[in-house]
């Protein structure tokens, strides 16, 4: 997959991965490689278990076989503390933004700086002020949550996520119910961070087009496989059907428009009584 | 009759016995994987104590919610409790010319009993309810998750206050309602049908014994204080991250927190008083 790579270009090192919910297999047998310093974006269809993959990378979630390594850490065999400090060196954006609600916007950014050092009240303030200028919102410092628009909160909780200074961001499907405005402005800063702070990025989403137009890297999973890998424009000529109408978006293909069913004319051929349901009408 | 092949019938009845079994036995099993869950999560709730008591303005914040704010419920509450208590009590005891000692019966059911019950009660349906709720809906809007992702454990910041805050404002609300009771029983006493000023707080000194009943009353109240904390935070925290969910968790917690306040109520009445 990514044998060209030596071990320090690779952040994030995931073998054999599987991992179950009940009876339903979610991943099996995933390899993957997250090279440090770009942007990598994970793309499927829903349900797929994308952020599944981020909640495995970040410790949430414990693999039932397969190796999640995060900078030559495994992660499944952590310890609590060394899990957090772990996490200390990673952001993540949640889909929801996850602002604390009973804390306003200047609060929030300041949560992980109050938490996790000792900094002086007026360091907090210059650092909080700096990541919400990062992301256009130090006007926005005194508004509550429940003021914010689903971008705002974005970009607040990207401020957040990026206060301790972190190696890597992980964004949950960031691109999701967002106006054109909004869209642009995160696309622009999830690529302008990362490379302005030397950030690794992993992108979770399926948004071909927005993804598409700021990764180095895209990993396609489906049915618990990787079902192909490349850079943008290696995926958009590529020979696999499935991908070309993933990255298309193509009704019908070898993901089927129709659901499993019995032949359509049978089906309508049957008894109206044979339905379910209506065998009292 | 003789043709009937009984092995051929369907067996539906047994069939729908096992199903009944079937069922019964994932209830039970469902049951001990709560409870042990309940138990995990309050070792680490406790564990996390230190954490609170190091920044405690952590829990003067839920101290202000769960207790300031219950104040008012519990003051009145305690009022008419202690009135109808007057009312009644008096309407007996009159028969006995025993009027005398209406301070004394008062006094005696709300600091016993009706003190730490009522107010446990109260507690599980205002604070208890919405600390379940407070807490299943940050877990549903992937708050508790994104502390987590921080390297902030859920437990010790948010959990660990609330039950403390909880914990410590049972007894001290217990207190609140049991003297606003007595109030409300002597001003219907005393103040509506003239039972004697003298005599009611006289009795009262002379018959509540500060440790058997105070004490066992505080003690009450400490157990409930507990219990209701504890079922209301794990509720939230367990509750599946759904508005459904939430709902569900913040219903099963009045009804549980009732439940366990009024078996616990028995136990220790029994283990108090259970030799008089």
């Amino acid at each position: 997959m990514a044998d060209a790579k030596t071990k320090s270009d690779v952040l994030v090192s995931i073998r054999g991965l599987c991992f179950a919910r009940g009876e339903r297999m979610i991943f099996d047998g995933v390899d993957m490689d997250i090279p440090r310093g770009k942007v990598t974006t994970i793309m499927g269809p829903s349900g797929t278990g994308k952020t599944t993959l981020l909640r495995l990378i970040g410790g949430q979630l414990q693999p039932h076989a397969g190796s999640v390594q995060v900078d030559g850490l495994e992660v499944p065999r952590l310890g609590r503390s060394e899990l957090y400090e772990l996490r200390q060196r990673m952001g993540m954006l949640f889909q929801s933004g996850a602002l604390l609600t009973d804390l306003n916007v200047f609060e929030n950014v300041a949560f992980p700086l109050r938490e996790h050092t000792d900094l002086p009240e007026s360091m907090i303030r210059d650092l909080v002020l700096m990541k919400l200028q990062a992301v256009g919102l130090r006007g926005a410092r005194a508004l509550m949550p429940s003021e914010l628009s689903g971008g705002m909160a974005r970009r607040v909780a990207l401020a957040r996520a990026i206060a301790l200074d972190p190696m890597m961001i992980m964004y949950d499907e960031p691109f999701t119910g967002q106006d054109p405005i909004s869209m642009g402005a995160l696309v622009q800063l999830i690529r302008l961070l990362n490379d302005a702070l030397g950030l690794t990025s992993v992108i979770v989403s399926h948004d071909v087009k927005e993804a598409a137009a700021i990764s180095d890297y895209v990993y396609l999973i489906s049915e618990g496989k990787v079902m192909g890998h490349g850079t943008p424009e290696q995926l958009r000529g590529t020979d696999s059907e499935w991908v070309k109408q993933f990255m298309q978006g193509l009704p019908d293909g070898p993901v089927p428009f129709h659901y499993p069913a019995p032949p359509y004319v049978d089906d309508l051929l049957e008894l109206p009584a044979a339905a379910p349901g209506e065998a009292h009408a | 009759m003789s043709t009937t092949c009984w092995s051929c019938q369907p067996r539906r009845p047994v069939k729908h016995m096992l199903e009944w079994i079937r069922q019964l036995g994932r209830g039970g099993f469902e049951f001990f994987e709560k409870l042990g869950r309940g138990n995990l999560f309050l070792l680490k709730t406790l564990v996390g104590m230190p954490a609170v008591l190091a920044r405690p303005h952590l829990l003067i914040v839920q101290l202000l919610s769960v207790g300031v704010l219950s104040f008012l419920i519990i003051a009145v509450s305690g009022l008419f409790v202690g009135m109808v208590l007057a009312l009644q009590g008096y309407n007996t005891l009159v028969d006995f010319g025993a009027e005398e000692s209406l301070g004394v019966v008062v006094s005696l059911s709300i600091v016993r009993e009706l003190g730490p019950v009522v107010t446990a009660l109260l507690f599980a349906g205002r604070a208890g309810s919405a600390l379940t709720a407070e807490i299943g809906l940050m877990k549903a809007t992937e708050q508790l998750s994104g502390m987590e992702m921080m390297a902030v454990d859920p437990i010790h910041r948010v959990i660990a206050p609330r039950f403390l805050a909880g914990f410590l404002a049972m007894p001290l609300l217990a207190a609140i309602f049991s003297a606003v009771g007595i109030y409300g029983g002597f001003f219907v006493g005393v103040g509506l049908l003239g039972v004697d000023d003298g005599a009611f707080w006289s009795q009262m000194q002379d018959k509540v014994d500060l440790y058997e009943d105070v004490l066992n009353g505080v003690i009450k109240s400490l157990v409930f204080g507990f219990v209701c904390a504890w079922i209301a935070v794990f509720e939230g925290y367990d509750a599946t991250p759904t508005s459904e969910g939430v709902s569900r968790a913040t219903t099963r917690t009045v009804v549980h927190s009732a439940l366990a306040v009024l078996g616990l109520d028995f136990v220790l009445t029994a283990l108090m008083f259970g030799d008089n």
